[in-house]
């Protein structure tokens, strides 16, 4: 897990917290059902307010990223859970949609692009 | 849980008056107690720590008033202030005596243990620390102690960048079991921009303001332009205008974003700059 706070950012620190945590949890570098630190033991890490901290991880767990258990920490949900699964499929779709719009901009066509996708997904399954 | 209260605090001087200071600080949490030299910060700790005696309003600390349980009232808070609180010819052996005789729970070890994570010397006497290792001393005498409130005053001025760093993380520890608080003047923001969780700003000896920092971070902009664009509609806009020959600056409520004019510049203010234009707009009106 890795936290890096930018004063240059445009982001509020809560949300660059959040952004940086979910962008972890979605790649996997946080796996589910892992034990997040604790809220103050976090702000207390990164030098940041409590209640700054607090935000970030409400915001998470609003969205079905994580769940906070009094007594026993924030814990990272399954990526089965209905919000957190929407996210990854909206992720997907804006990868293809960036491979669908690249395609066209240099005019490969329709049959070729999926060709690639099958055979990438072919390469995948092996 | 609220740790300290504080209910429309007054008290009259001959040529300083302190007005209804108001604001409660919950248990876990650290406030920025800021304002300009002479604004009030200290009369208002003073007050807290009954220094001197409250003419107006009432003072709370874990529940307590200092009238209900004046020794209990008092153990319970913490005091750091700018100037050093040992006689000079002191050594840490003197330090531990007088500390335990005041407060019978002075936790020696402890006190032995934070001593030697900031190397402060055994033998040394005080007089001859310098100043970051004096305030360490400080700081260690009362993590020593079996305080909820620790109060600041400018605690952190004079000391170097490393120093005050080490500071800063000290009083996140403190902070971190979620059961003290601390209450934190300085007229240095950026000192407790990152680590504060409430601002509370005084001027004159009246609140301007008070609220979560990550709150007035988020509720004003800072707004710049050339001053060819700085006619009445934006001026009713703008909190705090700064003139200069080329351009101006100032702040506006987040949520007045849109009926800003084309071609001012927005950007994110710091504590510092929201503090700096309020003052300007209150010396105006």
């Amino acid at each position: 897990m890795k936290i890096i706070i930018s004063n240059q950012s445009e982001l509020p620190i809560y949300a660059q917290i959040k952004e940086q945590l979910k962008e972890q949890i979605l790649n996997g570098q946080i796996p589910e059902g892992s034990t997040l630190p604790s809220i103050r033991q976090l702000a207390k890490e990164v030098g940041v307010s409590v209640i700054t901290t607090t935000r970030a991880y409400s915001d998470l767990e609003a969205e079905g990223f994580i769940a906070t258990m009094q007594g026993k920490g924030s814990v990272v949900l399954s990526k089965d859970s209905g919000i957190v699964r929407g996210q990854y499929l909206a992720r997907v779709e804006e990868g293809l949609a960036t491979a669908v719009s690249t395609a066209r901009m240099v005019g490969i066509t329709d049959a070729e692009l999926t060709g690639m996708f099958e055979k990438l997904l072919h390469a995948e399954r092996k | 849980m609220e740790l300290l209260e504080v209910k429309n605090l007054g008290k009259k001087y001959k040529d300083f008056r302190l007005e209804d200071i108001s604001f409660t600080l919950p248990k876990g949490y650290i406030m920025g107690y800021v304002g300009q030299n002479g604004s009030g910060k200290t009369t208002t700790l003073n007050l807290i720590t009954h220094v001197y005696k409250a003419a107006e309003g009432e003072v709370r600390v874990d529940g307590l008033r200092y009238e209900d349980d004046p020794v209990r009232y008092l153990e319970n808070i913490g005091y750091i202030g700018e100037g050093f609180q040992f006689p000079s010819d002191f050594t840490l052996k003197e330090i531990r005596i007088v500390m335990r005789s005041f407060y019978p729970d002075f936790d020696i070890p402890r006190f032995n243990e934070l001593a030697g994570r900031f190397g402060l010397p055994e033998k040394k006497r005080v007089s001859a620390f310098s100043q970051g290792m004096s305030v360490k001393l400080m700081f260690a005498a009362v993590f020593a102690r079996q305080t909820k409130l620790l109060i600041l005053d400018e605690a952190t001025n004079g000391l170097d960048p490393v120093a005050r760093q080490e500071v800063l993380g000290l009083l996140q520890e403190y902070i971190a079991d979620g059961e003290h608080s601390i209450l934190f003047s300085t007229h240095i923001l950026r000192d407790l921009e990152q680590i504060a969780d409430y601002i509370y700003f005084i001027d004159d000896g009246r609140t301007v303001m008070y609220d979560a920092k990550d709150e007035l971070l988020e509720n004003y902009l800072l707004v710049k332009g050339e001053l060819a664009l700085l006619d009445d509609t934006l001026r009713e806009q703008l909190i705090g205008i700064e003139e200069h020959a080329y351009g101006f600056e100032a702040v506006a409520p987040s949520d007045r974003a849109d009926m800003l004019p084309r071609g001012v510049v927005c950007e994110k203010p710091d504590i510092d700059q929201i503090v700096i234009h309020f003052i300007k707009n209150k010396n105006r009106a």
